[in-house]
């Protein structure tokens, strides 16, 4: 019988060791696992490389891990909403690897789908492309980028079953289900946790095989960076 | 000479029915409050959403529906949400009809920069590397001149490379210039801005067309 359930993120995070390298979904505060980012920082695992298109803000997110120093290597698209992300980069106590957004997410996709490289135009001629095989294909130069390889893929979706098939909602899927494929452990988080048939097959976005751990977590904050609104005239 | 505002009234006269379109972050985004009367365009969101409508009320503010500049929005009739993958995948297999983008600096052969200033503070390049490297039509919307006075208009960007030759257009507080194989075009100028002074802040290659106008925003 398939046993995927576990207690909450302290039990789902337990065995993840110093070094480990870990995916992370989200983007920007949007769709990331709280529960699980706060069970890391009270366990205190570090020298960590963390992928994920952000990293978080000073005290919310990956941002909290920065704080603790758990993290050696930062793999990231964009990372500008951290100041202490700036003063360890700048002090060189972080690693730092910025690549393109879509080649972020495309590596993740092609660990998902076991394929050992995609070929992507973004970034040829920019400091992206140094030391990099480039192919030409139909005339047009594309780098070679290699599907990432992690050890956990920790990610957060809206609905799950104890089979592991999730449901994301709205643009908090982002990476998530890129990263849920990805992992060679993938523990997921949920706000609502179902027996197996209640979610319709129709509407899973990730299918449950690529699930290993999932539990219900609590008290999200989602919190928002930007708050724009509509006046109501 | 246009403001901010000039420069997105102006791009959005670009827009065609049916577009397709992605809009970068500043100048860009306010080309969305342009739209031309009777056309529908689709707006996306690198993040994962097709259709991005309004702002929305504050009791509508949903935590889970953002843009990509992280910024609270709606979705509009007909909308649909995808994972980052797919987003790359629509803009990489050219889906995405017009891209507009904010740049440091613009060659004149279609080369950007907008992503790095070395000795500062790295951001990182987001979404923009895959953007550029990969939309069939890229109009930029910067300022001509940038805060020191230095033409953003070049012959050769000095800063760090986000595509090779891939911008199509330049839309300025000055005018709007095509990028050609004999460098930048000016197709129009601003109203109250002479073609000498456009000459005097473009250190790139500059042409004039032969039926250059006055710009018309309204």
């Amino acid at each position: 019988m398939l046993n995927k359930v576990v207690k909450n993120a302290e039990e789902a995070i337990k065995d993840i060791q110093d070094g480990a390298t870990i995916m992370l979904g989200g983007f920007g505060l949007c769709g990331i696992p709280e529960n699980s980012i706060s069970a890391l920082v009270k366990k205190g695992v570090k020298n960590l490389t963390c992928i994920s298109n952000n990293a978080g803000v000073d005290d919310f997110g990956i941002g909290l891990m920065l704080k603790t120093r758990q993290v050696k290597k930062m793999i990231a698209s964009y990372v500008g909403e951290n100041a202490e992300f700036e003063r360890q980069l700048l002090s060189g106590e972080l690693e730092v690897e910025l690549i393109p957004q879509g080649t972020l997410a495309t590596r993740c996709m092609a660990a998902g789908y076991g394929m050992p490289a995609i070929y992507t135009p973004a970034g040829v001629g920019t400091e992206v492309a140094e030391g990099k095989e480039t192919r030409v294909f139909d005339g047009k130069t594309y780098l070679m980028e290699h599907a990432f390889k992690s050890d956990y893929a920790i990610v957060k979706a809206w609905k799950g079953d104890t089979h592991g098939n999730l449901i994301f909602r709205a643009t908090s899927r982002n990476f998530n289900p890129l990263m849920a494929m990805a992992g060679k452990i993938t523990i997921v988080e949920v706000e609502e946790l179902v027996q197996p048939g209640e979610l319709d097959p129709d509407m899973i976005h990730t299918p449950g095989i690529y699930v290993n751990r999932i539990f219900k977590g609590e008290n999200y904050e989602k919190r928002i960076e930007q708050i724009t609104i509509t006046k109501r005239s | 000479m246009l403001d901010k505002f000039g420069i997105a009234k102006r791009i959005a006269k670009e827009l065609q029915d049916g577009y397709y379109v992605n809009l970068g972050i500043g100048i860009p985004t306010l080309v969305a409050n342009y739209v031309p009367q009777g056309i529908e365009v689709i707006l996306q969101s690198e993040n994962g959403l097709l259709g991005i409508g309004p702002f929305p009320f504050e009791e509508d503010v949903d935590a889970d529906l953002i843009n990509a500049g992280k910024q609270t929005v709606t979705t509009t009739k007909g909308s649909s949400f995808f994972d980052s993958a797919m987003s790359f995948g629509m803009i990489r297999s050219g889906r995405v009809d017009l891209t507009v983008l904010g740049a440091m600096e613009v060659a004149d052969n279609g080369d950007i920069a907008n992503w790095k200033i070395p000795g500062k503070m790295v951001k990182g390049m987001g979404g923009a590397m895959d953007l550029v490297a990969s939309a069939k039509n890229i109009i930029v919307a910067m300022q001509h001149v940038n805060k020191a006075g230095e033409s953003k208009l070049l012959g050769q960007c000095s800063l760090p490379i986000t595509g090779l030759g891939c911008v199509k257009k330049v839309v300025t507080e000055l005018g709007v210039f095509d990028i050609t194989p004999e460098g930048f075009k000016c197709i129009e100028y601003a109203p109250g801005v002479s073609l000498d002074y456009i000459k005097e802040k473009t250190l790139g290659r500059l042409v004039i067309a032969d039926d250059v106008k006055e710009m018309s925003i309204d």
